[in-house]
This record gives structure tokens, C-alpha cells and sequence, in this order.
């Protein structure tokens, strides 16, 4: 690779020919203020923060999109270069609805930051702020273009990454606006609720709809059994929000912090996933032993779910009627879980901490319900309950470490790694090897489904029976896979989708910042969580085992069916939240 | 009107543009001809030596483009006549249009045949709409007689071309912009890199030029060089076709030679101010260009005489404003535009675009802010110099020469009195 030779505000620095100035700076500690620059995203040059100025040319030049050359020297500091960006800022304040204090992304948005940096003061400009109405009304996001700063990063997101096409631009000129075609509210759009646009947005724009309001009341109502499940994710993030370094495990400190806000029971969602294990792989070997649509394709995440029932609702068929681990334990908690306890279901409350925003969504669909009453009663994301431990005032970095409490507190390796990318594969593949031949694996990690590249497949031998699979992440991807089975040329039996890049720890719900090198630490973290775990497949859970003995009966059997399996809706391009939420 | 000179416009009004038969009449086709019988370089050479600089107001050198977009390496380019001419007050390319289709469809297989592309697309202004069945008859016609189409006059060259209209915006006569709109994506001007020379229209490697420019391409093949450039000075050879409006007696589109004064422009050609007012200003190169003030009339107009006075040749746009007219006015005027055509997808433009427009307004109506017109500067000069694209760059040019040339209008104890 041809390396180049540049000087920024006079220092020598040699990078590759193609690394931008912005790129290069960040290799001689300059960070030049940026806001649509996304390192996961392509170059936008539209906020024009970034311009620095270059020798010999008369413009300023933004550094997130000029390239550097041999001899090239930019300064980055100078009166003019700060005046500008200065002023670059100020305009983007004036239209921006500064009510900081109240806004969910306060202390972690990149305009406050840099606003702070460059400490700007009230100035002449208007401040008359041109926005469309907050878009409230579907339960997992709330759009306010009064925020938008029309960074775009959200729109590279839902097209370029997922290819939703959910969010686009409108009009032009002071009218531009960042919005569903003909500004239409979410709830109207293909709309996944994945939340991605959420996780890249650098203001508050767009948010995750914060319940945890509703979460407090329940634990201060005395009436109630609150319990709680937390999801694989969220154990390898939450430290985020507390500046510990990125990847940290921080099981124990989490379990202690839900037990300090007042959960009666704190439960592990990586339960239901080995449960969702038993389930979906005896699904699967009954498709290939008896006759079934094949591929068969994972229906864990929400985002996923509402992708192909809205675009590509003719291939419901392939989804396993799996509920996802959230709902299973849902499901449970108001029925096995309300029998050994004697609670009465309608008094259980049910909450789930989740990585997730679809999660919010999918907890309301009209046909998750048990006995009656609603199987997940709240879904946080994992950056709510980090808020909500900031708000109780604990010192989440000090807690000793703490336990899941029992029935629903042990769950094997297999369940952790439905987290990461290839996770729900890998963990069913060592379930389906063992249950079809009778014979302990050889070796238990499948490192072919592994990784964060986008597609990737496999070839599993068991037992002289050829199994091929393909794990996808990021919906971009799965449309190529549902392409692939659209024209009947799709070479597998089992495919792992799930909507985010990375998997559930890249979730839309995830503490801000998760950039791709963040993702790649937890997926890490994931997979060191399920080595050092004793039992590292889902049928050797000795809860799940249990379980099925005790309730269950048999996996697909009567119960299973009526409790954790479900059937999927062509939607459209509507949910109609209205009529969700009068339910 | 004996200052205006017949090279480019030589045939308007000589022929029948609908018919190409009528065109062959009057000598028509002669500049393909000669140009299949030259190499790629000895055009790019006489290219070089007329110093044609791009007549859609960007004035890059044309000879240097073609030369550029003929070493490109590929085997499938395309050259894009820009036909937006979305400028206010500029009309010229309408006015070849409108009389010498068939000199401009030449100007583009001559292009072609010099940088190697097989398509061209002539992208025309929403709102010249009823030239489309007069371009298209034209192509047509060409198809039917082999001047356009596979193997052209005999030869191993061939190049089609298509009719593109956009939804009609002015940033689309911005050529990144341009071919998102020929793409069917909204307007709103790419990043570069790439470059369009090299990854341009359906990521092919494209050469964008003004009507103009091309039928001045044409008119040189067609008479040799020599013609050509004995028009004009030295550092400006040739010949201009001006749009000239406002305030004039003579409104019209008028060839002329470089290096006539903009008084000459004005009141030789434009038969002066219409009922005795006086000149206040002047803005050349349409919306997006500097203004003058009535002291500098006697500059000549070339390239290098209007650079020294802060003012460009841009699409060629002479509009005339006359004491009638406040300046601030006409700022508003010009501000409006822009806020109508900003893309919004930049912060400087768009939100730029929003704050001067209303400390212009508060100017327009006596009651400034003791800051306005720092404000106004300081935010017109971060425009100019952070802008994505060449609107939001020129969009204060009024503004701030305006302020220059007439600080009095903008004297806060003085706009209060009025």
C-alpha cells in the first residue's frame, strides 16, 4: 500500500493514500469536530463541522471527505478554521430544539458535546425552530425533528445497512426535513422498529419511547410481583453506561443493581434461549425428518419478524413458530411460573431488559398472551435501565456481584451466545447434533458461523446427514437471503436472521456509541461468558430439563404449543398501534 | 446593435429547425465531417487553442476538460449537454436551442467522438418543456440520416443520444446533481471523489458541457479556429452569447466579442435605461453572481478585466438595475431565490440560507438588529467557504458585494430613517 506524507497543524504524519484527513488527524491525537461523520458509515460531508484548511486552496476543505495527498498540510486550529466551524455550529443550534435538560440524550450528544468544546454562547440568530409533529405513536421510537440536525446518518442506516427505506428525505431548502415518505409517522411506514436510526443518531432526534416510568410505578405498587428477565446483550453493554472499557462483563454488578431498584425476582432471558433451543431444534429436525418447509429461518428478533412480515410476507412459511426467548419467558412467567408460586398471573408483572427496541413492540403484539393477560408487560432497553440505575443513584461499579434467582436463573453457554451474530445457529446446531445422532460433539464450537462478516455459511456434518446453513445480520443482508429462497435457489435448511449488525449486541437498544470495533468486544465477551460457563449446550440444562418434566411435557408437544410456539401476520405497510393500544 | 457579432448564432434565423434538410441547405454537418477526419488530440488541440471556458458559468477550460475526460481509461463514457440553464436571467442556450438544434446535437457527437463516449444525454430544464419535441425531432431526424446512431457518416464511430428532463430545480444545473436527476434521484449534488469525469452518470466515466460551449465546438470545427479567435482579446478570444435583461430598452440574448464595455453592453447594445432613470447596478453571471456598481460601466468585459473588479462572466447573465430598485430590494430578491432552491442538504446552505434571509427581511422593513450585519457577513462568508456545492458558495455573492459597493444601504441609522 502507497503510504502518504502530510503535515496536520505541523506535525508529521504518514498514512496510507486513501485515509482521509479526518481519519489521519486521529492518528496524531487531533479529533476535528464532526457530526455526520459515522465510522460504520460512508462519508456524507453534509454537516460541514469538519472543515479545516488545506494549503493552497482557497475553500476550506471538509476533512471527513478530503483525502490526503503527498506534501499536503492542513491546519486544524487556526482563527478562520474555528471561526467557521463556530459558526457551522451556531447554525445548527438555532434550528435545533435546545431543551437539553429534559432531553433523554443529555450528556451524551455529539452537538451538546461539541457546543461545550466550542463554548458557544447565546448568539443573534432566530431561533424559531421549522419542525413536523413528534412522531410518538408506535411503542418503540420517538421521532423529534425539532432535534434533527439533518446529519442523515439515521437514513444511511435504514437504506444503506438494512434497506428498510423506512426513513428518506423530504422537500428541500429550510423545508428539508429528514422523515418517512410524505412524512408519514412511523407506524404508517415498513418501519422495522430495530431502532438502528436511534443508535447512530448524535442528538436526540430519535429515541427509544422511555418507559421506565411505568417500570417504577410497578415496583413501588405493592400489589405486584415485579420480576424481571435480562437478555444475553445486554450483560456485555450495560457497562457502557457506566465508562468502563467497552466489552466489560458485567453479570453480577447487573443482577445486584436489579435487585437494589426492587425487582421481587431477577431472571436470565439465556433460560428461554436454551429453552427456545429445544423447541426450535426439534422444530427443525422434524422438517427435515418429516416433510416441512425448508429453509427454515430463526424468529427471534422482533426486527426481523416485522421485516418479512411486511415485505416479504410470502415466505412466511420459512419462520420456525418459535416464540422468541422474551416471549417464552413471558409466557412462563404467567403460567409455570404463577402455578409454583401461587401468585395470580394478573399480579406478576412482568419486565424484560432488552437490547432491543422491536422488543417494545413485540411484547404488545395482540397474540402474546397467557392466561389472559399479557405475557412481557415492559420492555427497557439496555440504555433505559442503565438510566434507571443512574437515576436510583447506585454505584454500579462498586456492587459485588450478585445471582439470577431460581427457576429461571440458569442458562448454559448455548443461550448466552444467541447475543452475537451466528449465536442462535451455533447453539442449535450443538443441541440438533446430539439429539439426531445420539452422540457427544467433537468439538462444540462452529467457528464457520462466527464473526461479523455479513453472510456467512457452513456446511455441518452430522452423522453423514449434510446440513447447510447461513447466518445473516442486518436486514440488508437477509433480504439477499430471501432473494436467494424467492428464486428457489436457496441452498439451506436452516438460516439464522437476525435485523441488527452484529446481532442482538449491536441492538438498537444498546448504549450509545456501538460502533462496529465496540461490537466486535462484546461479541468477545459473549463467547468468554460461554467457555467459562460448566454446561455449554442447551438439552443439558438442568432448568430446562426440569421444566419439560415437571410442565412441559415433551418439546413441540400440547403445552409447548399453546405456550411457546406462535404464527406470523402479512402486515402491510401499517401496524396500527391505535388498535394495539386500546387492547 | 452592430457591436454584435454572427459566429456561434451564425445560423439563427437561417434555416428551419425542424427540418434537417433545411440544415444541410446552409452547409449543415460540415463540423462532423471534419471532425471524424481528425485524431482525438488534433480537436483537443484546437480546443485548446480557441480557449473556450465553460459557458454554464463555472468557466472551467474546455480543451482541458476534454483532454482530461479523453484519458480517463474505459470503454463505455458518456457526455451530458447541460441544458438546465436554471440561472436567472440567463436565456442563451434557450436561444441556440430554439434556433440551431442540429449545430448543437453536432457540438455533442463531436464531443464523443474526442473523448470516446457512446451515449450522450442532453438534460434539459423542466421549464423548456415545449423545446422537447423540437430537440427530439432533431435527434430523430439525425437518426434517420446517420448523423447520431451506429456508425456515423460511414465511420467506425457511434453515439446515441437521449432526452433527459429533471423535476425542475436549479441546483440540477449542478453537474453531480445533474446526474442524480437523470438517475432518478432527487437533486442534491454527490460527494467528490469520485470525480464525474470518472465515475459519473451510472458510474461511467462522463463529460458534462454547457449548449453553448458545444455549439461554439461546433462553429470551430466547422470554420477552423482562426474564425473563431480573431474575435475577442488575447486573454479572452472568441466570442460570448450574453443574456441581457432588466432595466434595458433592448432586452435579449446577443452575441458579442469580448472585450466591449459593459457600457457598450448596456447602451450600444441594451439601448440604455428605459425613461430616463440611471443606472444603479448591474449583476453578471445571473443569481449566483457578483454585482457592480454604475462606476465601474467602463470595464471591459473579458475574463481577466471583470476578475479585477470582483465580478465574474458566470452563465453570461447582464441584468440591468436602475435607481428605481433598492439595493436591499434587490438582495431580497435574489435571497428568495435561493431559499426557494437551496437543496437543504447542507448545514451552511440551508440554515445560512434561513438567517440571512430573515436579517435581510428585518433590513427590507427599516427595523435591523443592531448585529444584522455582522451577522449577516460573518454567516454569508461561512457559506462561501464551507458550502457542499457551488449553490450555497455563490448563493451571498449579491449580498456581499452589495455590501461593498453600498455600505449606505446597510448603515443601520440610515435604513432606519427610510
Amino acid at each position: 500500500m502507497n503510504m502518504v506524507n502530510l503535515k496536520i497543524d505541523n506535525i508529521n504524519v504518514t498514512v496510507p493514500d486513501g485515509t482521509t484527513i479526518l481519519e489521519a488527524a486521529k492518528k496524531v491525537n487531533v479529533n476535528i469536530p464532526h457530526l455526520c461523520y459515522h465510522p460504520d458509515q460512508a462519508v456524507k460531508a453534509n454537516c460541514r463541522v469538519c472543515v479545516v484548511d488545506v494549503a493552497g486552496s482557497k475553500k476550506l476543505a471538509p476533512a471527513c471527505s478530503s483525502y490526503v495527498y503527498e506534501g499536503m498540510e492542513v491546519q486544524t486550529n487556526t482563527k478562520k478554521v474555528r471561526d467557521m466551524q463556530k459558526g457551522i455550529l451556531e447554525l445548527i443550534l438555532a434550528n435545533h430544539d435546545q431543551d437539553c435538560l429534559k432531553c433523554l440524550r443529555s450528556g451524551n450528544c455529539e452537538l451538546q458535546a461539541l457546543c461545550q468544546r466550542f463554548n458557544i454562547s447565546k448568539t443573534n440568530l432566530d431561533e424559531t425552530i421549522e419542525a413536523l409533529p413528534l412522531d410518538n405513536t408506535n411503542p418503540s421510537l420517538v421521532r423529534d425533528t425539532a432535534k434533527c440536525i439533518k446529519c442523515d446518518r439515521c437514513v444511511e442506516a435504514c437504506q444503506k445497512v438494512q434497506e428498510v427505506h423506512a426513513l428518506t428525505h423530504s422537500h428541500r431548502s429550510v423545508h428539508y426535513n429528514v422523515a418517512p415518505a410524505y412524512e408519514m409517522p412511523l407506524e404508517q411506514t415498513f418501519c422495522v422498529l430495530c431502532g438502528q436510526c436511534s443508535a447512530v443518531c448524535p442528538v436526540g432526534a430519535i429515541v427509544e419511547k422511555d418507559d421506565t416510568a411505568m417500570v417504577w410505578d410497578a415496583i413501588q405498587d405493592p400489589k405486584k410481583h415485579v420480576i424481571v428477565q435480562v437478555a444475553p446483550a445486554v450483560r456485555v453493554a450495560l457497562g457502557d453506561m457506566f465508562n468502563l472499557p467497552k466489552g466489560s462483563i458485567v453479570t453480577g454488578q447487573m443482577v445486584a443493581a436489579l435487585r437494589r431498584l426492587g425487582f421481587d425476582k431477577i431472571f436470565d432471558t439465556n433460560f428461554t434461549a436454551d429453552l427456545t433451543i429445544m423447541e426450535e431444534g426439534n422444530e427443525l429436525i422434524q422438517r427435515l425428518t418429516k416433510g416441512g418447509t425448508l429453509p427454515m429461518i430463526t424468529s427471534c428478533s422482533p426486527g426481523w419478524i416485522n421485516f418479512i412480515e411486511g415485505r416479504y410476507d410470502h415466505l412466511l412459511d420459512h419462520l420456525s413458530s418459535c416464540k422468541s426467548p422474551q416471549q417464552m419467558f413471558g409466557a412462563l412467567s404467567k403460567s409455570y411460573y404463577a402455578d409454583i408460586t401461587g401468585i395470580d398471573p394478573k399480579d406478576i408483572y412482568t419486565v424484560s431488559i432488552m437490547p432491543c427496541t422491536a422488543k417494545k413492540f413485540e411484547a404488545k403484539r395482540p397474540e402474546m398472551k397467557t392466561n389472559g393477560v399479557q405475557e412481557v408487560d415492559a420492555v427497557l432497553t439496555t440504555r433505559e435501565l442503565g438510566r434507571m440505575i443512574q437515576s436510583a443513584g447506585i454505584d454500579f461499579v462498586g456492587l459485588e456481584e450478585d445471582q439470577f434467582d431460581n427457576p429461571f436463573g440458569i442458562g448454559t453457554g448455548a443461550g448466552a451466545i444467541f447475543g452475537a451474530t451466528g449465536g442462535v445457529m451455533e447453539a442449535a446446531l450443538r443441541t440438533a447434533y446430539e439429539v439426531i445422532t445420539g452422540k457427544e460433539l467433537p468439538a462444540l464450537e462452529f467457528k464457520g458461523v462466527r464473526g461479523l462478516e455479513g453472510i456467512k455459511e457452513c456446511t455441518v456434518d452430522i452423522d453423514g446427514l449434510e446440513l447447510k446453513v447461513a447466518v445473516a445480520h442486518g436486514l440488508g443482508n437477509a433480504k439477499k437471503l430471501l432473494k436467494q429462497i424467492d428464486s428457489g435457489e436457496s441452498p439451506y435448511a436452516f438460516i439464522e436472521v437476525m435485523a441488527c449488525p452484529g446481532g442482538c449486541i449491536g441492538g438498537g437498544g444498546q448504549p450509545i456509541k456501538s460502533t462496529m470495533d465496540v461490537k466486535a468486544k462484546r461479541i468477545d465477551a459473549i463467547y468468554h461468558i460461554d467457555e467459562d460457563l460448566p454446561l455449554r449446550k442447551s438439552h443439558e440444562n438442568p432448568a430446562v430439563k426440569e421444566l419439560y418434566e415437571k410442565f412441559l411435557g415433551a418439546p413441540l408437544g400440547h403445552k409447548s404449543h399453546e405456550l411457546l410456539h406462535t404464527h406470523y401476520h402479512s402486515r402491510g405497510m401499517k401496524y396500527n398501534f391505535k388498535e394495539l393500544m386500546n387492547k | 446593435m452592430s457591436k454584435t457579432v454572427s459566429f456561434i448564432t451564425e445560423n439563427f434565423g437561417k434555416y428551419d429547425p425542424y427540418s434537417i434538410d433545411s440544415y444541410l441547405s446552409i452547409g449543415g454537418f460540415t463540423a462532423i465531417k471534419n471532425a471524424l477526419a481528425m485524431s482525438s488530440n488534433d480537436i483537443i488541440e484546437i480546443a485548446k487553442k480557441a480557449v473556450v471556458k465553460g459557458r454554464g458559468g463555472a468557466a472551467y477550460d474546455t480543451g482541458r476538460k476534454w483532454s482530461q475526460a479523453a484519458s480517463v481509461p474505459g470503454d463505455n463514457k458518456v457526455v451530458i449537454c447541460n441544458a438546465d440553464e436554471g440561472e436567472p436571467c440567463t436565456f442563451k442556450d434557450r436561444n441556440v436551442i430554439e434556433n440551431d438544434p442540429f449545430r448543437l446535437l453536432e457540438g455533442m457527437v463531436i464531443a464523443g467522438y474526442t473523448v470516446g463516449a457512446q451515449n450522450g444525454y442532453i438534460y434539459l430544464r423542466e421549464e423548456y418543456r415545449h423545446l422537447r419535441s423540437l430537440i427530439q425531432n432533431a435527434i430523430d431526424q439525425c437518426m434517420e440520416k446517420g448523423y447520431v446512431g451506429d456508425n456515423i457518416m460511414g465511420s467506425d464511430f457511434s453515439f446515441h443520444i437521449h432526452l433527459y428532463s429533471g423535476a425542475g430545480a436549479y441546483v440540477c444545473g449542478e453537474g453531480s446533481t445533474l446526474i442524480e436527476s437523470i438517475e432518478g434521484k432527487s437533486g442534491r449534488p454527490r460527494i467528490k471523489p469520485p470525480f464525474i469525469k470518472e465515475c459519473g452518470l451510472f458510474l461511467l466515466p462522463t463529460l458534462v458541457n454547457n449548449v453553448e460551449t458545444l455549439a461554439i465546438a461546433a462553429a470551430v470545427l466547422q470554420h477552423g479556429v482562426d474564425e473563431y479567435i480573431k474575435y475577442g482579446t488575447p486573454e479572452s478570444p472568441g466570442t460570448k452569447i450574453i443574456s441581457l435583461a432588466g432595466n434595458v430598452k433592448n432586452p435579449g440574448a446577443y452575441e458579442i466579442p469580448f472585450g466591449l464595455t459593459l457600457r457598450e453592453i448596456i447602451y450600444d447594445i441594451g439601448g440604455g435605461i428605459p425613461d430616463g432613470h440611471n443606472l444603479l447596478l448591474f449583476q453578471l453571471g445571473g443569481a449566483s453572481g457578483k454585482i457592480g456598481p454604475a462606476s465601474i460601466i467602463d470595464t471591459p468585459y473579458t475574463y481577466a478585466d471583470l476578475a479585477k473588479q470582483g465580478l465574474v462572466v458566470g452563465s453570461g447573465g447582464v441584468l440591468v438595475v436602475d435607481d428605481r430598485t433598492r439595493v436591499i430590494d434587490f438582495v431580497k430578491s435574489i435571497q428568495d431565490f435561493f431559499i426557494h432552491e437551496s437543496c437543504g442538504k447542507c448545514t451552511p446552505c440551508r440554515e445560512g440560507n434561513r438567517q440571512i434571509a430573515k436579517i435581510i427581511d428585518r433590513f427590507v422593513a427599516g427595523n435591523p438588529k443592531p448585529d444584522d450585519l455582522n451577522t449577516a457577513e460573518r454567516f454569508a462568508n461561512i457559506m462561501s467557504n464551507c458550502a457542499f456545492c457551488g449553490l450555497g458558495e455563490t448563493a451571498q455573492s449579491a449580498l456581499l458585494t452589495a455590501i461593498k459597493h453600498f455600505p449606505q444601504e446597510f448603515d443601520l441609522e440610515e435604513v432606519a430613517v427610510k
